[in-house]
């Protein structure tokens, strides 16, 4: 994309369309644009995660920062991202009948993941 | 409970950290006093006085009052060793501190999750579980001896916002640096990344109520001319504020990080006043947190205070809700410990010293602040109408729009570029599949619940019988991971200086050993510089560097300052101290003066118009020696030495009390040498007890001028009269 190039101060020209609002109109439009900003970047982060993100949802699960990594590491690699990290270790616990950390240290020691692979009807690698 | 008298123990305060708890979430505000009397003094935007601190320095002409501002002020302190900097905290906190904000080591931002244990950090601390704890617990102390909840702040930014912002939230984290800008300009993180994060970091700094300050202000530290990215800080500003109330913030608990950009010899006021009006009337359903300038911060912290001073004036003129504090010293090191209280004091002292301030000017709205606030404004939506013409946010950062040196519209075609498909954490987003689940408490965004429980909803954490949020014995804590670097270790290594009688001087880790050498050196300043460093060499100074250097002339004198290491420590239990002044109690003065009339004469002597320190040891109104029945003959200021002698013995006075306050030349202990020499001369000087008291005086040094004693600053009429009296009763013991 190209960059901005050198541009004098044309604000005497350019602001001929706010000349005549108020300072609550412009006020009110300031806050417009500035949701029509960020809308589509919230949708963007309403549907879509991170390796940050899961991590923090294993952190708050009760797992360590260390396993947390792990945990997301071995998801990444699955291609499972998209049900969320998180949701491998709880799917697994319901599968294993394990309680939630032993099924995310199982997980992290590679066992498991064909069964959690298979529940969400993706082939094993 | 701490003691005053005692310092905190670091090697207990460090025990049982697995166990502890934080005893409140969120930001605590100071405590409005809506009339506040100090000392007959009336206070109009003062909060509730703290239960211990020290008070500013010409508090004692004030009963010793130690009036608070409304604003909470913060104080940035990272050394490097968090337990250092936990003792630089309470000093703080004991100076008005109520917001006490972390630095990160260098690189914390680009590492992809959290740190362990507690390295030692550079320009910053690696910041970690254990690390917060730790200071959380402190401050907990702390809070309880100053009478004042204190707030603890770090970053939630970088590659790990989500997983420090679920780490700070359970560890009672009050308040964090947020703002998703600030990773894509400044730290070259993806920008889809960032953002992505950040709403998940938000969400999560929601439910553990965390103040969130933005990080706009950087682009005034970044930018070339700084007052020119004014119309896009109106812009960076929004998109944080407008994100974090869509990712489920409250209003109340999002703060602009505001800076006034530009300072003197530019017409400060002029041009950071109207863009402080200007921002909180767009704002102004937010809160502040008032930066100060470190854009052209140098080496002389007196520059420093005056810029801050400055800044402190628009806080006042506009509304502040936090007050920071650069240190002085920012421009020429990591902060050191004495920086943070000085400007903690500056704060202080300028916010109280301007308590009122609105009740007596306001700010015009009419003329040149009319034309500038509006501009400014209008300055801000054209950015905006641009901006989203360009395809959004990060069509525009893709094409430099942000930190460019034009004020826009103007363009200087400089800014930062920072590319959609670059960037650290590239590639690292992934959608949510329809079946995406997450079972835990604050989670943005898309999350199928429903395919386990659809009446968990709203609560998945329910799935799981509550997360950590909920139960927090579902917390694993990591004490260290590193056998050598870490806390441990560097206590062992400094022990001496915590547990012996051994004291060396320190500037920011204990045991430093660092000093400054303040010098004038009559000659240029490339010549003094490296003759400052020869100085410091044969000063026995090691790591002698040069801090700070001003021309006072081209060729006549360069002050300097250098730093240096000093190899030797002292050990406070071989001191040998000097008696510490000793004084009578008010009756029993008095009751000596009935029965044994004293007479005394007093005089400012030499060319000396100085008059207040005298008058504060004679004087019934200041509580001087008059109050005791003591007659006192004074005889004003300039008075020449034989006229005082001669007044003593026409009147027959006990006494002569002598003040002296100029020093140049030694001129004080000259005429004390000729009170005394006079003296013997008119055959009295054994009837005669001669006392000299001024400023500058060193009691020994007065002493060897002949004269019986001397008094120095801070001396009371009580110690004065005692003395008198101690002496009267010595003459009258061998007479017998």
């Amino acid at each position: 994309m190209e960059k901005l190039k050198v541009r004098a101060d044309d604000f005497e020209t350019r602001r001929n369309h706010l000349r005549d609002l108020s300072d609550q109109e412009l006020y009110d439009l300031f806050w417009k644009y500035a949701n029509d900003t960020v809308k589509p970047l919230i949708k963007l982060a309403y549907n879509h995660t991170t390796p940050a993100i899961e991590r923090s949802v294993l952190l708050r699960m009760g797992f360590s920062s260390l396993e947390a990594k792990v945990l997301v590491d071995k998801t990444i690699d699955h291609q499972l991202m998209g049900k969320g990290a998180g949701h491998v270790v709880y799917r697994y616990s319901k599968l294993a009948d394990l309680p939630l950390r032993e099924a995310g240290l199982q997980l992290m020691k590679d066992l498991g993941w064909d069964k959690v692979l298979t529940s969400f009807g993706v082939k094993p690698c | 409970m701490l003691k005053p008298n005692e310092k905190l123990d670091l090697r207990s305060l460090l025990k049982d950290l697995d166990q502890y708890e934080p005893r409140r979430r969120g930001w605590a505000w100071r405590d409005h006093q809506n009339e506040l009397v100090l000392n007959g003094y009336h206070y109009s935007d003062a909060s509730a006085p703290l239960k211990q601190g020290v008070p500013l320095p010409a508090a004692k002409y004030f009963n010793n009052i130690d009036p608070q501002p409304m604003q909470s002020i913060t104080t940035e302190i990272a050394s490097g060793r968090f337990e250092d900097d936990i003792r630089r905290m309470r000093m703080a906190a004991w100076h008005g501190a109520d917001h006490i904000m972390v630095i990160r080591t260098a690189g914390q931002s680009h590492m992809d999750g959290l740190i362990e244990g507690t390295p030692q950090g550079v320009g910053g601390v690696p910041i970690s579980r254990k690390q917060v704890r730790a200071q959380r617990k402190a401050l907990d102390l702390i809070e309880d001896e100053v009478g004042r909840p204190i707030n603890y702040h770090s970053y939630v930014s970088g590659v790990a916002g989500p997983d420090i912002a679920v780490m700070f939230s359970e560890e009672g984290i009050n308040g964090a640096h947020q703002d998703p800008q600030y990773n894509v300009l400044y730290r070259n993180i993806n920008m889809i990344r960032s953002f992505v994060d950040a709403a998940e970091s938000k969400k999560i700094m929601a439910w553990g109520k965390l103040l969130q300050i933005d990080g706009a202000h950087n682009a005034n530290a970044t930018a070339k001319e700084a007052w020119k990215v004014m119309p896009e800080l109106f812009v960076q500003h929004a998109i944080n504020c407008q994100f974090s109330v869509l990712s489920g913030m409250e209003k109340q608990n999002i703060a602009l990080s505001t800076v006034p950009p530009t300072t003197a010899p530019a017409p400060d006021l002029k041009i950071n006043l109207p863009y402080a009006v200007a921002l909180r009337d767009f704002f102004k359903e937010y809160r502040m947190r008032a930066q100060m300038n470190t854009k052209y911060m140098e080496t002389s912290t007196r520059e420093a205070t005056v810029t801050h001073v400055l800044n402190m004036m628009i806080s006042k003129l506009t509304s502040a809700d936090i007050q920071s504090t650069i240190t002085p010293d920012e421009g020429r090191n990591v902060p050191w410990h004495m920086y943070n209280v000085e400007a903690c004091d500056t704060a202080k002292q300028a916010l109280i010293g301007m308590d009122g301030l609105l009740e007596m000017v306001s700010v015009r709205k009419d003329g040149y602040m009319k034309t500038k606030v509006r501009e400014l404004k209008e300055r801000a939506v054209l950015f905006f109408e641009e901006l989203l013409g360009a395809g959004g946010y990060f069509e525009a950062v893709e094409k430099g729009f942000f930190i460019d040196s034009g004020c826009y519209p103007e363009r200087n075609g400089d800014g930062i570029s920072r590319k959609i498909q670059g960037g650290i954490g590239l590639n690292t987003v992934y959608e949510r599949d329809s079946d995406y689940f997450a079972p835990v408490t604050a989670h943005f965004g898309y999350n199928n619940v429903g395919q386990y429980n659809e009446s968990l909803k709203n609560s998945p954490a329910k799935l799981i019988n509550g997360c950590t949020f909920e139960d927090r014995s579902k917390i694993q804590y990591i004490d260290e991971l590193d056998p050598e670097d870490n806390v441990n270790v560097r206590m062992q290594e400094n022990e001496k200086y915590r547990s012996s009688s051994l004291v060396k001087p320190e500037v920011e880790w204990l045991g430093d050993g660092t000093v400054v050498v303040d010098l004038m050196l009559p000659t240029s300043m490339r010549l003094a510089e490296f003759a400052a460093i020869e100085i410091g060499k044969k000063m026995n100074l090691t790591d002698v560097v040069v801090i700070h250097k001003e021309n006072l002339h081209p060729s006549e004198g360069t002050r300097i300052q250098i730093k240096g290491k000093v190899a030797f420590d002292i050990d406070l239990n071989k001191l040998v101290l000097p008696p510490e002044p000793e004084a009578l109690s008010d009756e029993e003065i008095t009751a000596y003066v009935k029965a044994h009339p004293l007479v005394i004469v007093a005089g400012t002597v030499g060319e000396d118009e100085h008059s207040v320190g005298l008058r504060e040891i004679i004087d019934i109104k200041h509580g001087g020696i008059e109050k005791y029945g003591i007659t006192c003959e004074y005889l004003g200021t300039s008075v020449p030495i034989q006229k005082l002698v001669d007044a003593a013995i026409e009147l027959k006075a006990d006494a002569i009390l002598m003040s002296t306050i100029i020093s140049h030349d030694e001129i004080h202990y000259k005429n004390m040498k000729k009170v005394h020499e006079y003296a013997i001369e008119k055959g009295v000087r054994s009837k005669l007890i001669i006392i000299a008291g001024g400023t500058q005086v060193v009691p020994e040094l007065a002493q060897k001028q002949g004269v019986d004693a001397g008094f120095g600053r801070g001396t009371h009429g009580s110690q004065v009269a005692t003395f008198l009296i101690r002496k009267k009763l010595e003459a009258a013991r061998h007479e017998n």
